[in-house]
C-alpha cells in the first residue's frame, strides 16, 4: 500500500466535474425527495380511503380546531422562510448570521411540534387516540410519520449549527445547508398538502353519527 | 503505477479512520465498491441455499398425496420463508453485487456516489435476513406468504408477521438508500464522453432498477408500517369491523410488488445483452431499441399492479384497465427477445457456459412471457389465478430469467473479479443440470395449475389425480439442487488455481475489461475517454464502411490512451485528457470507516424492541444515532 | 446432436400431451361443465394455442440460429457489424401489438360478460366463508347448510358472498352478506373456486362479491378455496352437487324439513343430550331449543340440521363416515389444524352417543 498521507484528501466525488454539473449530493437529495414525496402519498391516499368511513366517533369536525392549527401552520411556514435566510447568509460568507437563522428555524420547527403534541393531547383526551377508529388511525400515522420528519429536520439543522461551530460550514462548502434546506422545505410543503386535504376540506359526517 | 493513498487519521482527531486493507476487518470496515459487490454475492448466494433447501422441503411434501412432513403451520412458514427469501435475500442482493462490482467500471468511475452510504446498504441488508431468519427461534417464522395478504397476516397470533414487517421495512431502508446512490452514480459519474446512449445496456437497466426501486419501495413501506401498527398498536388500517379495507393492504404491496419483478428481471436482461454480443462477436442488435423499452417498462411498470387482484371483485373497469394495461407492457419485454435473437444471426457463437446461459434466459423466458400473456386474459386468470399455473409462469421469468441470467454474469465476470476462470467443463454440466431439472420441476405446474390445484396448500388428496406430475416435480427440485451443488465445488475449485488472468479475457466489449483482473482499488490508472458506445470493443476494432472489423494495430486493452479510430475518422487524439494521469498525482480513495456497519446495527436493534420492549428500542436508537453522527463528523468524510 | 434434441422435445411433448388429460382431473379448468365455465375456457383455448404457436416460432428461431451460427473453426472473420434495423424492429414491435390487440377484444368482451348478473330465473345462494368452512344459504328455500351446494341444473346461480369471523349468527334474511359489521373483526380473506362450473372470486370481510355459476348436467364438482386463508386453507373445500330441476325441488324440502327425533331409548336420543349440552354455543339444528326454549342460532360452526345428508364435513376435509366423525368429534384441532371447534374431552361414551345422534340427521 502507498505511503499513507496527512493532507485532508479532497473526496472523489465531490467537486469533481459530473455528468449533469449538479454536484452528487444535490442530485441525491432531489432523488430521495421524489421517493419520499410517494411515501406521503401512499399515508394520504390511505386516509383519503378513509374518509368518512369510520364506524365510530369522534369525527374530524369534532376535533378539529382550524384556527388553532392555522397559527402553527403559518409557524412552520415561516420557519421555511428563516431557512432560506440562513442559506443567503452562509453564501454571503456569514456564518454567525446564518447559524442565528437555522436556530431560528429549528425553534419554528419545535413549535410546530410541540403545538401538533399538544394538539394530539387534546384529542386523546376528547377520546380520539390511535385506535379510535380509521380516522385517528390514519390520521395520527399520516401526521406522525410528517411530524417525525420534522424533528429529523430540527436535528439536522440543529447539527449543522454545531458543525459550524467547530468551523466546518464555510462559504465554499454551502452545499450542506443547501441540502437541509431542501429537505426543510419539503416537509413544509408536504404539510400544507395535509393541512389542506386533512383539515380543511371538509368530511361529511358519515351516516350513523 | 499512480500511487494511491488512503489517509489513515487527521492530527489530534477523536475519530480515527479504520486502515485495515487484508483481513476481517477490512471486509467490515471496507467502503469499496468491489469489495461490498462481493459480500453482497456471498451472501445473497448463502440465502440461495437456504431459500432452496426451503424449496426442497416443499417439494418432499408435496411429492405424494395427503402427506404429513411438514404439519400446516410448519408448511405455512417455509413457503413463506422461500418466497421472502429468494426475492429479497437472492435475486435481489445477487444483482446488486453485480451492479456494485461493476457499474462504477462499466462507466469508468473510481466508486459510487457515496461509498459509505453503500456500505450501509449491505449490513442493513445482512441485518434484514438475520433478523428475519431469527424469527425462527424467536416466536415464530412468518407465516403469512410473502405478499403477506390482510386480515390473515393482522390477526395471524404467532410473532411471525411482525417479524416479517419489520425485516422488509429493515430490507427496504437498505435498498431505497441503495437506490439512490446508484441512480446518482450513474446520471453523474460517467467518464468524460460517455453521453447516454453510450452508455452499456446493463449500466442502463441499472438506472430503471434504481428508479423502480426509488418510487415503489415507499409505497410498501406505508404498507408494512400500517400492518406493524396493526398488529402492535390497535390501528384499524385493515379492520374490516372498524371500516378498514383489506384490499388496501393489496394495492399498496402491487404497487410495490409489480415494479418490484421488473426490478427482479431487468438486471438480468441488462446482463445478457452484455454477454450475447461478447460470444456472437457482434453489437447487440438495436441498442438503442433494447434501451427505450427498458425505460417503457419502468413507466408502464406501475401501471399494471392490479392484474394481481383480478378475482379480488375491483369491477369490469379496472379489470379491463388492468388487463389492456398488462398486455401493453408485454411489448416492450417481448421485444427484447427478437433483438437478442437479431444479435446472435449471423453471428460467431461460442458457447461459454456464459453464453450458455444467456441463451438458456431467451428460451425460458420465453416460456415465462407467453405464460405472462394468458395470465393477462382476465377470464382465464380467474381459474389460473392463485394456482400452480402462476407459480410456473413466474419461476419460469424469474429462475429461468433471473437466476439463469445470474449464473451466466457469474461465469462471465468470475475472472474480472477473482482473477480466475470458473470451469468451463464442469460448469457445462451445471448448466445442462440445471436446465432439464429446472424444466422438470415448472414445467408440469402448469398442468397442475390447470386440473386444479391451488396454491399454498400444504398438501392435496389423491382423489385429484395431481400426483403423477408432483412427483417429477420434486425429482426436478433435487436435480436442481445436485446443479446447484456442482456450482458451488466449481466456484470453490476455482480458487485453488493461481490468480492469473489478462485484462480481457473474453475479446469484450466494455470498460471493466480495460483494467486489469482483478482491478486495483482505484479501478482505473486513468479515467478512460470515451468516444463512442463498446468504447472498448473500437479501441481495439475499427469498422470499415461495410461493417467490417480490423483490429487496431497499436491499441491493446491495457492502458489504451483513447486514440480510438473510428469510422475511417483519422487518427484523432482523444479528445481531452482524462483527469488524473498516473505518474506525479495521488489517486484518493475514501477511508473504510467503522460507522456504516454500526448505524445499519441500530436498525434490527430497533427491531427487537418493537416486539421485546423500551429497552432495545432505546438501545437501538443510540447505536444508530452514534452510527450516523459517527459517520457525519469522522475526518475526511467530505 | 440435432436429432438427440429432436427426440427429447418430441417425447416431452408427448409426457406434457399425455400429462393433460389425465382422467382423474376432476376439480380441472380444462374441464367445463357449464356456461360460465365454458367461456372462460373458449377464451383461453385459442389463445392457448396461439401462445403454442409462437413458442415453437421463436424457440424454433432461437434454436436455428444457435445451430447455424456456431462457431466454426473455418471461420477466420469477423461477423459484420450490424447495429440494428429500424424498419424490422418498428415491424416486430408492431406484429406482436396487433396479435395482442387481437387477445384483448375478446378478453374484454368476456370480461363484461361474466360481469354481468344474470337475467330470467336465477337461483338466488349467499355464501359465506368462515375460517375453515364455507355456509350457504338460499334466502328464498329459508334454508342454511354448509360444505355442499345444491344447485339445479340449467339454472344461473347467482353467489352473493363475503366472509365473516367467529361471531357471525347465521340467519336467513333478505340479506345476510355484511349485516352484522361486528362480526367480522377476526375474518380473513378467501376465494370461491369450483373450476368445472366458473373462474374464481375472492371473498372478502366487509366487501360483497358476486359469482355466478351454472351446471349443464347433473354431478358432483369439486371446489376449494384459493386465497391462502391460515393454517388449514389447504382443507377449505366444497361441493357443488348438481340436480335435475325435480331431484333439487326434492333436495330443497328435505332441507326445509326440521330435523329427525331419534326414537326415544336409542343411545341418539343421548347423544342430543351430549349435543345440547356441548354444541350449541356454536351449532345450530332446526327444531332443537336452548334451555331457555329459545331455538338454536349457529354463529361460527356449521348448521347441523340435515347433516347426515352431507358426504363431507369439516370443510370437506373428510368423508361423513363414523370413524371420521369420532376422529375429529374427540379432539378437533388435532385433525385439523388452528380448528376453531375445541377438543371437549368427551367420553367415549358420550363420543358414540353423538356419532349415533349425528347420524340420524339426514
Amino acid at each position: 500500500m502507498a505511503t499513507a498521507e496527512h493532507h485532508v484528501q479532497a473526496p472523489v466525488t465531490d467537486h469533481a466535474a459530473t455528468s449533469t454539473g449538479l454536484p452528487n449530493m444535490k442530485l441525491a437529495i432531489w432523488l430521495f425527495l421524489a421517493s419520499d414525496c410517494l411515501l406521503f402519498g401512499a399515508l394520504i391516499s390511505t386516509y383519503v380511503l378513509y374518509r368518512g368511513a369510520s364506524i365510530v366517533g369522534p369525527y374530524p369536525a369534532d376535533v378539529f380546531d382550524i384556527p388553532y392549527t392555522s397559527v402553527s401552520s403559518f409557524v412552520l411556514l415561516a420557519s421555511s422562510l428563516t431557512m432560506v435566510l440562513a442559506l443567503a447568509s452562509i453564501q454571503r460568507g456569514d456564518p454567525a448570521r446564518m447559524r442565528v437563522w437555522l436556530l431560528a428555524t429549528a425553534m419554528l420547527g419545535l413549535t410546530f411540534v410541540g403545538g401538533q403534541v399538544y394538539e394530539f393531547t387534546t384529542f386523546a383526551d376528547e377520546g380520539l387516540t390511535l385506535s379510535t377508529n380509521v380516522f385517528s388511525t390514519s390520521f395520527y400515522v399520516l401526521t406522525g410519520f410528517h411530524g417525525a420528519h420534522v424533528t429529523v429536520g430540527i436535528l439536522m439543522l440543529l447539527t449543522v449549527v454545531g458543525l459550524s461551530f467547530g468551523g466546518r460550514i464555510t462559504q465554499e462548502r454551502s452545499e450542506t445547508v443547501e441540502i437541509v434546506g431542501l429537505y426543510w422545505h419539503f416537509v413544509d410543503i408536504v404539510w400544507i398538502v395535509i393541512f389542506t386535504v386533512v383539515y380543511l376540506i371538509p368530511t361529511g359526517t358519515p351516516p350513523g353519527a | 503505477m499512480a500511487s494511491v493513498s488512503i489517509p489513515t487519521e487527521r492530527p489530534g482527531s477523536l475519530l480515527r479512520r479504520p486502515s485495515a486493507t487484508t483481513g476481517m476487518w477490512s471486509w467490515i470496515t471496507t467502503v469499496d465498491h468491489k469489495k461490498i459487490g462481493i459480500l453482497y454475492g456471498v451472501t445473497a448466494f448463502f440465502f440461495f441455499i437456504v431459500g432452496g433447501t426451503e424449496a426442497l422441503l416443499i417439494r418432499l411434501q408435496l411429492a405424494q398425496p395427503d402427506q404429513a412432513i411438514l404439519n400446516p403451520a410448519v408448511y405455512n412458514e417455509i413457503f413463506t420463508m422461500h418466497g421472502l427469501t429468494m426475492v429479497f435475500f437472492v435475486v435481489m442482493p445477487l444483482s446488486a453485487a453485480f451492479f456494485n462490482y461493476l457499474l462504477p467500471l462499466m462507466i469508468g468511475a473510481r466508486d459510487v456516489a457515496f461509498p459509505r452510504l453503500n456500505a450501509f446498504s449491505y449490513w442493513a441488508f445482512l441485518f434484514a435476513g438475520i433478523f428475519i431468519y431469527s424469527s425462527w427461534v424467536l416466536g415464530g417464522a412468518p407465516n403469512g406468504g410473502w405478499f403477506g395478504y390482510a386480515p390473515n397476516s393482522v390477526v395471524d397470533p404467532t410473532r411471525g408477521m411482525t417479524f416479517y414487517a419489520i425485516g422488509l421495512l429493515i430490507a427496504g431502508i437498505a435498498s431505497t438508500v441503495s437506490a439512490v446512490n446508484l441512480a446518482v452514480t450513474i446520471i453523474n459519474m460517467r467518464a468524460p464522453g460517455m453521453t447516454l446512449f453510450r452508455t452499456p445496456v446493463f449500466v442502463w437497466m441499472g438506472l430503471v432498477v434504481q428508479l423502480l426501486l426509488a418510487f415503489s419501495l415507499p409505497i410498501i413501506t406505508i404498507g408494512l408500517v400500517e400492518l406493524l401498527f396493526d398488529r402492535l398498536f390497535g390501528t384499524h388500517f385493515f379492520d374490516p369491523a372498524a371500516g378498514g379495507d383489506p384490499v388496501l393492504w393489496q394495492h399498496l404491496f402491487w404497487l410495490f410488488g409489480h415494479p418490484e419483478v421488473y426490478v427482479l428481471i431487468l438486471p438480468a436482461f441488462g446482463i445478457i445483452s452484455e454477454i450475447l454480443p461478447v460470444f456472437a462477436r457482434k453489437p447487440l442488435f438495436g441498442y438503442q431499441f433494447v434501451v427505450f423499452s427498458g425505460i417503457a417498462i419502468g413507466f408502464i411498470g406501475f401501471g399494471v399492479w392490479a392484474h394481481h387482484m383480478f378475482a379480488v371483485g375491483l369491477g369490469p373497469v379496472a379489470n379491463t384497465a388492468f388487463a389492456v394495461a398488462t398486455m401493453i407492457i408485454a411489448i416492450p419485454t417481448g421485444v427484447k427477445i427478437f433483438n437478442w435473437l437479431a444479435t446472435l444471426w449471423k453471428g460467431d457463437i461460442r458457447f461459454t457456459v456464459a453464453m450458455l446461459f444467456s441463451i438458456g434466459v431467451i428460451s425460458m423466458f420465453v416460456i415465462g412471457g407467453l405464460s405472462g400473456v394468458t395470465h393477462a386474459v382476465v377470464p382465464s386468470d380467474y381459474q389460473q389465478t392463485d394456482t400452480y399455473y402462476i407459480v410456473a409462469h413466474f419461476h419460469y421469468v424469474l429462475f429461468g430469467g433471473a437466476i439463469l441470467g445470474l449464473f451466466g454474469g457469474m461465469y462471465y465476470w468470475w475472472p474480472k473479479v477473482f482473477g480466475r476462470f470458473l470451469d468451463e467443463r464442469w460448469g457445462k454440466v451445471h448448466f445442462w443440470t440445471t436446465l432439464i431439472g429446472f424444466n422438470l420441476t415448472f414445467g408440469p405446474m402448469h398442468i397442475l395449475g390447470l386440473q386444479g390445484m391451488p396454491r399454498r396448500i400444504q398438501s392435496y388428496p389423491e382423489s385429484l389425480g395431481l400426483t403423477f406430475w408432483n412427483l417429477v416435480s420434486t425429482i426436478g427440485a433435487f436435480t436442481i439442487a445436485v446443479g446447484t451443488l456442482i456450482f458451488l465445488v466449481i466456484a470453490i475449485a476455482s480458487f485453488r488455481k493461481p490468480k492469473q488472468m489478462v485484462a480481457d479475457p473474453w475479446d469484450a466489449r466494455t470498460l471493466e475489461w480495460l483494467t486489469s483482473s482483478p482491478p486495483p482499488p482505484h479501478n482505473f490508472d486513468e479515467i478512460p475517454v470515451v468516444h463512442s458506445l463498446d468504447e472498448l470493443w473500437h479501441r481495439k476494432y475499427a469498422e470499415t464502411e461495410g461493417g467490417r472489423v480490423v483490429p487496431v494495430p497499436a491499441g491493446g486493452s491495457e492502458e489504451a490512451h483513447g486514440e480510438a479510430h473510428r469510422e475511417g475518422h483519422g487518427d484523432g487524439q482523444g479528445d481531452g485528457h482524462s483527469d488524473g494521469h498516473g505518474d506525479g498525482h495521488a489517486i484518493h480513495l475514501p477511508s473504510p470507516s467503522y460507522f456504516p456497519p454500526l448505524a445499519a446495527l441500530g436498525l434490527p436493534v430497533l427491531g427487537y424492541g418493537l416486539i421485546f420492549g423500551l429497552p432495545f428500542v432505546v438501545a437501538g436508537l443510540l447505536i444508530a444515532l452514534v452510527g450516523l453522527y459517527g459517520w457525519a463528523l469522522e475526518p475526511s468524510a467530505e | 446432436m440435432r436429432r438427440r434434441t429432436i427426440l427429447v422435445l418430441g417425447l416431452v411433448a408427448l409426457a406434457v400431451v399425455a400429462g393433460a388429460c389425465a382422467p382423474n382431473a376432476t376439480q380441472s379448468a380444462l374441464e367445463p361443465k357449464g356456461p360460465y365455465a365454458q367461456e372462460g375456457y373458449d377464451l383461453f383455448v385459442p389463445v392457448f394455442w396461439v401462445a403454442t404457436a409462437i413458442f415453437f416460432i421463436v424457440e424454433g428461431v432461437l434454436l436455428f440460429f444457435v445451430i447455424r451460427y456456431r462457431h466454426r473453426k473455418v471461420r477466420a472473420t469477423m461477423p459484420p457489424q450490424v447495429h440494428g434495423n429500424t424498419k424490422l424492429e418498428i415491424g416486430w414491435t408492431i406484429l406482436p401489438t396487433l396479435i395482442l390487440a387481437g387477445v384483448a377484444v375478446p378478453t374484454v368482451a368476456t370480461i363484461w360478460d361474466l360481469a354481468a348478473e344474470p337475467e330470467g330465473d336465477v337461483l338466488q345462494v349467499t355464501v359465506l366463508a368462515h375460517q375453515w368452512w364455507w355456509e350457504f344459504d338460499f334466502p328464498d328455500q329459508g334454508i342454511i347448510t354448509a360444505n355442499e351446494l345444491h344447485i339445479p341444473t340449467g339454472q344461473p346461480v347467482y353467489l352473493t358472498m363475503c366472509a365473516v369471523g367467529l361471531g357471525y349468527e347465521q340467519q336467513i334474511a333478505p340479506s345476510t352478506c355484511q349485516d352484522q359489521p361486528a362480526a367480522v373483526g377476526d375474518a380473513v380473506i378467501h376465494s370461491f373456486w369450483v373450476p368445472e362450473l366458473a373462474g374464481t372470486q375472492d371473498v372478502i370481510p366487509s366487501r360483497t362479491t358476486y359469482l355466478t355459476i351454472q351446471a349443464d348436467e347433473p354431478g358432483t364438482y369439486e371446489g376449494q378455496c384459493k386465497e391462502f386463508c391460515g393454517l388449514s386453507h389447504a382443507y377449505m373445500k366444497f361441493k357443488v352437487v348438481a340436480h335435475d330441476p325435480a331431484g333439487f325441488d326434492e333436495w330443497v324440502a328435505e332441507q326445509q324439513a326440521p330435523a329427525a327425533s331419534p326414537p326415544p331409548g336409542d343411545p341418539a336420543q343421548a347423544g342430543a343430550g351430549v349435543f345440547l349440552g356441548t354444541c350449541t354455543g356454536c351449532h345450530s339444528i332446526a327444531g332443537l331449543e336452548d334451555p331457555k326454549g329459545n331455538p338454536l342460532i349457529a354463529n361460527g360452526g356449521p348448521n347441523l340440521t340435515h347433516f347426515a345428508s352431507r358426504d363431507c364435513f369439516a370443510g370437506c376435509m373428510m368423508a361423513t363416515t363414523d370413524e371420521n366423525l369420532r376422529r375429529w368429534l374427540e379432539n378437533p384441532p388435532a385433525v385439523k389444524a388452528g380448528s376453531w371447534m375445541p377438543d371437549y374431552g368427551l367420553s367415549d361414551q358420550e363420543l358414540d352417543q353423538l356419532v349415533a345422534f349425528l347420524n340420524t340427521l339426514e
